[in-house]
């Protein structure tokens, strides 16, 4: 038996909730494609110490992972398929753009709404071909602004500090969406009723203007 | 406390329209429900469903303030369900007609009712600016630290101390009773983490000393994840700047360390708050802690 399928079946055989957490996180530490089933297999067992592990192992193996997880998503539960938007939303892959859209102004946990909002921030657009980059960033672009409306002020943060990563991409190319998320987050700074997601508009406002660094 | 229940508040504000159609429907049934005598559990429900729903009308107050003096709804350990909920309603519909006779409350033999009214009062005088807070509070409340760390023994056979030392100091903390400094110092050095805790959160609040808020922030080490949630919910309320990284380290959940640094950041504006919005070092310090959690 090779070193990862020991790893593999420490994870299988776990009888305890600290013996899961413990073997997934040797599981994830090993950092190989080998282990994605298994690690998205643990998604599914409602150990939250566990699934964090699991999201941090897959979201360091990256984009291999990311097929796998598309394909198996189908007929999954609901808090697998919560932990696997927090795995695309850290992998940044575009192939999980269309999840994220959906989830970032759908889901009903406001914690998985957040995570995905702060993922449309971090899609590597430069993975998409030439002609569907910009379609795609106008399609994210208007659901971070959807989603700074939120009714919670922790999914409208979320949103706040995506609309600057996206605007920070776009200052060379596209004056139009910076002038767009300038407008919004002029707006979000004066009027949001947490003071804690006006001032994040504000420095975001303030870093799009290179104000501050 | 005070950061948690705003934070509660906008939450609910999403699903405000729903809940505001079923309020208007209802609110009547549930104050005619608390005044009948004959279906208990019709009665410990509407007291529930009026503080959770936030009635705040006259008639409500009336119907709740009636069924803090109940004598009928008993539990098998002889204390008082429907006065539990009644209190515990109370503080949540800000009607200071409630504070004297949850006042009274304090002084009852039900453990439930005397920590329920401690959590009411405590509710009630911090949404009061200073000057308009009900001082007889503070000392009523100040009497139950009678006999100090020593008396603050556990009830033997039940699962509760003395008093509910946790609400009683918590409550005073929030109220600003810098009268209360010396009674509530000892309790620092409490055997029971949850009282030690609480004692350190009040002597933060009320003295500003550093000390406390390293107390609190050792919490956040603790192996039990209850005391951590509670660190961190505690740390978020005082907004005590220099937990930052501790916060952003604790094993919890991203959402519990999220609102902590919320606390920490809406402190640190009011501070530099002048005409407008001014982003100190310090809290853009903050967001980036939260930044990295999202």
């Amino acid at each position: 038996m090779t070193e990862t399928q020991a790893l593999i079946e420490a994870v299988n055989r776990a009888d305890s909730a600290e013996g899961l957490l413990e073997a997934v996180e040797n599981l994830a530490d090993a950092r190989t494609e080998v282990a994605i089933p298994t690690l998205v297999e643990v998604l599914r067992y409602n150990n939250p110490g566990a699934a964090v592990a699991a999201v941090d192992g897959l979201i360091n193996i990256g984009e291999p992972a990311v097929p796998y997880l598309l394909e198996n998503l189908d007929g999954y539960n609901y808090g697998a398929r919560a932990w696997a938007i927090r795995v695309f939303a850290g992998i940044g892959d575009p192939r999980s753009l269309n999840l994220l859209l959906e989830a970032a102004t759908t889901d009903f946990s406001q914690s998985v709404r957040r995570a995905a909002a702060r993922g449309l921030g971090t899609i590597r657009w430069l993975q998409l071909p030439p002609q569907e980059r910009l379609p795609a960033q106008e399609k994210a672009l208007n659901t971070l602004i959807l989603a700074s409306g939120d009714g919670e002020w922790v999914a409208r943060y979320a949103a706040v500090v995506s609309l600057q990563s996206l605007g920070s991409l776009m200052t060379e190319t596209r004056r139009d969406f910076v002038e767009k998320i300038e407008a919004r987050l002029t707006q979000i700074k004066e009027t949001d009723s947490e003071i804690a997601v006006r001032a994040r508009a504000q420095l975001s406002w303030q870093q799009l203007k290179g104000m501050v660094s | 406390m005070q950061s948690n229940s705003k934070q509660n508040f906008g939450a609910e504000t999403s699903a405000g329209k729903s809940s505001a159609d079923a309020q208007s429907f209802t609110a009547e049934q549930a104050i005619a429900n608390l005044r009948q005598r004959e279906d208990l559990g019709a009665r410990y429900y509407a007291a529930w469903w009026l503080g959770k729903f936030r009635v705040s009308e006259p008639e409500a107050i009336d119907a709740l303030l009636m069924a803090l003096e109940d004598e009928k709804d008993r539990a098998p350990d002889g204390g008082y369900p429907l006065r539990r909920n009644a209190a515990r309603a109370l503080g949540k519909l800000g009607d200071t007609r409630a504070v004297p006779p949850l006042i009274r409350c304090l002084e009852f033999p039900d453990f439930y009712v005397r920590e329920a009214a401690a959590q009411a009062l405590e509710m009630l005088g911090g949404a009061a600016a200073p000057a308009l807070r009900d001082r007889r509070c503070v000392t009523a409340l100040m009497q139950l630290l009678d006999g100090g760390v020593e008396a603050a023994k556990q009830v033997p056979g039940k699962p509760h101390l003395v008093q509910p030392y946790e609400a009683v100091i918590e409550a005073l903390g929030t109220l600003g009773a810098t009268e209360a400094i010396p009674q509530i110092k000892p309790f620092v050095e409490h055997p029971v983490a949850k009282v030690k805790y609480a004692a350190a959160r009040a002597m933060y609040q009320l003295t500003g000393d550093s000390f406390y808020g390293e107390m609190l922030v050792q919490a956040l080490r603790e192996d039990d994840l209850q005391l951590r949630r509670s660190a961190l919910m505690d740390l978020g309320a005082v907004g005590y700047l220099p937990a930052g990284e501790a916060i952003a380290e604790t094993l919890a959940e991203n959402s519990m360390k999220l609102i902590a640094l919320k606390g920490l950041l809406e402190k640190e504006i009011a501070l530099h708050f002048r005409e407008s919005l001014i982003l100190s070092e310090e809290s853009i310090k903050v967001m980036k802690l939260m930044d990295s959690l999202l």
